[in-house]
């Protein structure tokens, strides 16, 4: 753009606010948006953006070519399902129009609304999306390293680590202990620790009666609880043992050389050891300067876009979402309201209240399925669960209720998957 | 774009033409999550895109009644008031 046009065009803007910015080199024919994060959260939202108005530019920033879902990778972990289950590509993310970059972002400049990549490439933005879902804490666990996560793995992350310990699992020898180590909230998926508790007492009910799994909590509720606490006693009362916050359940420190967590009260030596550690947004929304002293981001409940930083929004695990769960079916709900919001502001416009709905199925047997379903609106800028909606599968259910959630919980996963990636 | 005053400013720029013919009520585009729109994806959970719209605010209604037995539809109908479900309805109507 020629300086002197330049000139009057800012001057014809007449908004001080809009004096700060810096000018693009020219004005685009069409809206760029980047999503930074290829989960259920930012494919959602890339698609969502691209089915709405074909018209803008999206590009997906995303460090690995093929995704690895966390919902029913605890079947994984006992045994139930194959990782190749919990794996999804691009293609069809692509196939939308969507420019999906193998990259991983590195750096943000929200006032020249730039993203980086690794590689040195440099997006322009309209709009940024951050999705990044959780990275965790190495600095929360005394003891707690990526190298300790290599012997006493989290598999909160899926992928390498979720076959990790499927695999130590799968070599203890009958009768042997493992300890797991669940963490404070936030964190991602909260029914997640006790699903997998589940699952792997249903693993040693059936293929190594002699064990059994102690659960260390630094919490005293948990999501589903009374739903999961009768399972157990109905179905695994030999094989898991659940130690509250207050019975001194929170572990403080962990040795890998040893395999021990320790507790106030004592040290258990494992032999095979689920460190779930404290976790915070993912690494590229501290970079954005998204991110809060909590560790995670909050945001507009109706736009999404940050509170800290304009022009950039953040959906999915990373946020701070007030009532709503960091779970797979939050992610995807939030992120299609994420991408109305972004083309109504793209277009000058005002967005629309929204309102956001959350499942979550958990499996505690192959043929035993709970949920909680909530459904929620923005109430004085906070995410809120409308009263009388939502709550938990009758505890008193019947059995046939509970094969049935169990199909629906699969069914759910084809589903969202084949929403989101097929 | 180019406004004839070419008044263009990187915040404000603002591209109307992007904007769809029409919006999705609060809460419907939520559905999908369940209610697969994928034809592929194998579900026992019934298709609801494309349904009738008197038929969707009717089971609702016995959903939050609890008229009708279900699983996880109850909890979730009494988040949404009758005139909320109608214009769910209604944009679930004419989607495929």
């Amino acid at each position: 753009m020629h300086p002197t046009r330049r000139k009057f065009l800012l001057a014809g803007a007449a908004s001080a606010a809009a004096v700060a910015l810096p000018l693009p080199a020219f004005a685009q024919s069409a809206p760029r948006v980047v999503v930074v994060g290829g989960g259920f959260a930012g494919a959602t939202v890339a698609r969502a953006l691209k089915k709405l108005a074909p018209k803008i530019q999206v590009t997906l920033v995303e460090s690995s070519a093929t995704f690895t879902a966390c919902p029913f990778s605890n079947g994984v972990i006992g045994g139930l399902r194959e990782l190749s289950a919990q794996q999804f590509g691009y293609d069809k993310v692509r196939a939308d129009g969507v420019t999906v970059a193998i990259q991983t972002a590195t750096r943000v400049d929200p006032q020249a609304r730039t993203v980086g990549l690794a590689d040195g490439a440099t997006l322009n933005y309209d709009r940024l999306v951050l999705a990044p879902g959780i990275d965790i804490r190495w600095d929360a666990l005394p003891g707690y390293n990526e190298a300790a996560a290599e012997k006493m793995p989290h598999a909160w992350r899926a992928g390498a680590q979720t076959a990790l310990l499927r695999r130590q699992l799968e070599s203890m020898e009958d009768g042997g202990l493992m300890v797991m180590s669940a963490p404070a909230n936030p964190f991602r998926c909260p029914p997640g620790p006790y699903e997998r508790a589940s699952l792997i007492g249903y693993y040693f009910k059936t293929k190594k009666p002699k064990s059994k799994l102690l659960v260390l909590d630094s919490k005293d509720a948990f999501s589903k609880q009374r739903l999961f606490q009768n399972a157990w006693k109905e179905l695994y009362p030999n094989h898991i043992e659940w130690v509250s916050l207050s019975s001194g359940g929170k572990v403080t420190s962990v040795d890998p050389a040893t395999n021990t967590l320790t507790t106030d009260f004592g040290k258990h030596e494992a032999k095979v050891a689920n460190v779930i550690p404290p976790q915070k947004a993912g690494r590229i929304a501290e970079i954005a300067g998204v991110t809060n002293q909590t560790g995670w981001c909050p945001i507009d409940p109706v736009t999404f876009e940050s509170r800290q930083v304009p022009g950039i929004h953040v959906v999915g695990d990373a946020t701070i979402a007030g009532g709503m769960p960091k779970s797979a079916f939050t992610a995807n709900s939030q992120a299609k309201v994420c991408a109305e919001a972004i083309v109504k502001l793209l277009a000058g416009q005002t967005p629309q209240q929204p309102k956001l709905i959350n499942t979550c199925y958990s499996l505690v047997a192959p043929d035993y399925g709970i949920e909680v379903a909530g459904v929620y609106h923005p109430v004085n800028g906070v995410i809120t669960e409308i009263p009388g909606s939502g709550g938990t599968t009758a505890l008193d259910a019947p059995k046939d209720v509970r094969t049935t959630e169990a199909a629906y919980a699969e069914a759910w996963f084809r589903t969202i998957t084949s929403e989101v990636f097929g | 774009m180019k406004a004839a005053s070419g008044i263009l400013v990187a915040a404000l720029v603002l591209w109307p033409g992007i904007l769809p013919a029409a919006d999705a009520p609060p809460g419907a585009t939520s559905c999908s999550g369940c209610h697969a729109t994928n034809a592929a994806a194998e579900t026992p959970v019934p298709k609801i895109h494309g349904r009738n719209a008197d038929e969707t605010v009717a089971l609702m209604a016995q959903f939050r009644s609890g008229s009708k037995p279900g699983t996880i539809m109850g909890r979730v109908a009494k988040g949404f008031t009758e005139d909320e479900t109608r214009a769910i309805a209604a944009w679930l109507a004419s989607q495929r």
